[in-house]
């Protein structure tokens, strides 16, 4: 166990050092750095900066230096330290800016998890056991429009649709009254109404494709003979699809969490956008549209991070659970 | 692997020709079973010939404006009029008058008069395919103007220019597969066919690309992209970017396929021969398994298109005046102008009857390109 442990963690660093090269680049990608478009932006406006100003802005943003000192500069700023730089568009750290939003960036992605196994797995069961039953049609057809829509597609028709049957935006997390307000009950229960529209949009294509893979998982097994024999031998229905088949076809599905998560961060930021939700994905956009790159790097940093930490930890929980995984 | 499979005869005794069919053939067979299939390359086929004749299906230019009919809806086609006489397709006339809340102008219709539909109509000079100078639209109205998705702000027709935004997508969604299923049967290939230490580093590589995720990267790299290109580099750049996303799943199928080959007999036999390595794979192990690519590449593509979408919707990636469905969808970007202009979404349609397409075929696919199982 401590060697498949160190193992992984291991794994996760390298990983997670390759992660912040590609974020770096990233930063690093446009032409140009901020002292020149402050410059611009100054010189727009009619304000003159000299040279000297200039170079000692350079000099104090570190701009001047070659790219590979800036990299260890950056790097071991957020290791050592968790500042992620300075963010040009709002002139505050970065850490702070990301700080407020990233909670509600996680609970969207736990809850939309949560979502996608909680109503995947009964269906895929249901629909593998009464195979090619209208019920099943349906579901597939669902799935399959699902798999086809874009996240900011649904997001717009149910808002559309909010608009048209109860004369309210459905956007955001909060009502109005408690936008400002202080932590209370009131005010998580005002969050839990709010959350589940989110949590759709981003979780209905993940969903499709969980039913999907769940259906053909406990299709596969219930054509095996330990499930004639059982049933010969006069287990119930339902203790035998339960006990046996279903606990075989969880496997796969549980060992993929890992890339679920990935898909559900990945998609995150356009449903936060396109809903306005205060979450860390109209920041992002927000970033990239205005070039204000360490902020983006440091974005594209933090999602790359949770969904391979949140792999690591699943593959660990795994190999608690299922003891024959260690040896893969 | 055997091109052809006698079929046996079951009248033992009797003459018979073995009926031969080729492994396409049998493919061929078993597609046409799968009615989802068949239905999503109907659709197919219908957007390709769209694609492929933008100019003449659409009435307008993407960029001709029509001051009489700003922002309005879509016009219905009617076949019986109020008085409950039959006519040929056609649209009411609309005559613009002053609401008397807002005091804006605004198109009504008048359904005292028709503007009926004809077929192959002269309208708007165009190039087609930029060689042949024309004017004839598939169809059109004489002395009025029709809008079957209704119009933006600026009044262009957005039956239009969704017409021609079908030919960016699918051409990008096409490009994009192209270079993803190139790059991806190349280092596959290298990966399988060399094994060790290469197939090891590949496989750590996709790997990584499997575990970050990949929108917010490709979002980031597009911002990234310089703000002084022409509209033709934008695209190009992009296309290039989404062809990135495609070619691990194929890097992976070409990997397994070769592995499991390397050991069969016709593989050694042709080495024995003295073929070389680059003829080897080309010649023997790429036609073994081909079927598989092509359904990986037929998944690959709502992918692509899905993603291209999703970048132009924000903003990130095409820009006018190259459309794709995303950049028109750009314009339904916030709940006030869905709100007023629902129609806008009408693009949206497309995408999924194209993603759905596209999902359907790769399936049926699937089913068919391994005929031998039952």
């Amino acid at each position: 166990m401590l060697r498949f442990l160190t193992q992984r963690l291991l794994g996760m660093a390298l990983t997670l050092w390759l992660v912040s090269i590609v974020a770096f680049v990233v930063i690093q990608l446009p032409p140009g750095d901020f002292a020149e478009a402050y410059l611009t932006e100054k010189q727009q406006s009619g304000a003159v900066l000299t040279q000297e100003e200039i170079a000692q802005m350079r000099q104090f943003l570190g701009t001047d230096r070659p790219w590979h000192e800036q990299y260890v500069t950056w790097f071991s700023d957020i290791v050592l330290r968790g500042n992620f730089g300075h963010s040009f568009e709002w002139k505050r750290p970065v850490a702070d800016v990301i700080g407020e939003r990233l909670p509600f960036t996680l609970a969207l992605a736990f809850a939309t998890l949560g979502f996608m196994y909680a109503v995947a797995l009964p269906i895929g069961i249901y629909s593998a056991v009464r195979q090619y039953s209208l019920a099943d049609h349906t579901f597939s057809f669902l799935g399959y429009v699902g798999l086809a829509t874009p996240n900011f597609l649904l997001a717009l028709v149910l808002m559309y649709l909010g608009q048209q049957w109860f004369g309210q935006s459905v956007g955001g997390l909060f009502s109005p009254q408690y936008e400002e307000a202080p932590w209370s009950w009131a005010k998580f229960a005002d969050f839990l109404q709010h959350l589940w529209v989110p949590v759709i949009v981003l979780g209905t294509s993940g969903t499709a494709f969980l039913v999907r893979s769940m259906r053909a998982l406990v299709l596969d097994e219930l054509g095996k003979m330990y499930v004639v024999a059982a049933r010969a031998a006069g287990l119930s229905p339902l203790k035998l699809l339960i006990k046996y088949p279903v606990r075989m076809a969880l496997n796969p599905i549980v060992a993929t969490l890992g890339w679920r998560l990935t898909f559900v961060i990945s998609g995150a930021p356009i449903v936060g956008v396109v809903m306005s939700l205060p979450d860390t994905g109209p920041l992002f956009l927000h970033s990239l549209l205005n070039q204000d790159m360490p902020l983006a790097g440091a974005m594209v940093f933090i999602y790359c991070a949770l969904t391979i930490i949140g792999t690591v930890i699943s593959d660990v929980l795994l190999a608690v659970l299922d003891p024959r995984i260690k040896m893969a | 692997m055997t091109a052809t499979t006698p079929t046996q005869s079951r009248s033992s005794g009797a003459y018979f020709r073995p009926d031969v069919a080729t492994q396409w053939q049998l493919m061929w067979r078993r597609f046409r079973r799968h009615h989802m299939a068949m239905a999503g390359l109907a659709i197919l086929g219908l957007l390709i010939l769209i694609a492929l004749f933008a100019e003449i299906i659409a009435p307008y230019q993407a960029s001709q404006r029509n001051t009489r009919y700003l922002a309005s809806g879509p016009m219905a086609i009617h076949v019986v009029d109020d008085q409950g006489n039959f006519h040929r397709p056609f649209v009411y006339a609309q005559v613009n008058k002053r609401d008397p809340v807002t005091l804006r102008m605004t198109a009504v219709e008048d359904r005292t008069r028709i503007w009926p539909i004809a077929f192959f109509v002269r309208g708007t000079p165009y190039e087609l395919w930029g060689l042949i100078p024309t004017d004839i639209h598939l169809f059109g109205v004489e002395g009025g103007f029709v809008h079957l998705f209704g119009t933006d702000t600026l009044g262009r027709d957005l039956f239009s220019r969704t017409m021609y935004a079908t030919r960016i997508s699918l051409s990008i969604g096409l490009v994009g597969v192209l270079v993803s299923f190139i790059v991806g049967t190349i280092v596959g290939g290298i990966a399988g066919y060399f094994g060790g230490t290469v197939d090891f580093v590949i496989m750590r590589i996709i790997e990584f690309k499997r575990s970050i995720p990949t929108l917010p990267l490709w979002l980031a790299l597009s911002a990234a992209l310089p703000r002084d290109w022409s509209s033709l580099q934008i695209y190009v750049a992009i296309t290039l970017l989404l062809a990135l996303i495609g070619w691990t799943h194929l890097a992976r199928t070409v990997r397994s396929k070769l592995l499991a080959l390397r050991e069969e007999e016709f593989v050694i036999a042709a080495r024995l021969a003295g073929c070389s390595d680059a003829r080897l794979i080309w010649r023997h192990l790429l036609p073994s398994f081909m079927s598989f690519l092509i359904v990986d590449v037929t998944i690959a593509f709502p992918e692509v298109l899905l993603a291209e979408t999703s970048l132009s919707f924000l903003g990130l990636g095409l820009r006018e005046p190259v459309e794709s469905w995303g950049v028109l969808l750009y314009a339904a970007q916030n709940i006030r102008s869905i709100a007023h202009l629902p129609w806008l979404l009408i693009p949206g349609a497309f995408v999924i009857f194209a993603a759905l397409a596209f999902n359907f075929l790769g399936d049926g696919l699937r089913d068919a390109a391994d005929p031998y199982t039952k």
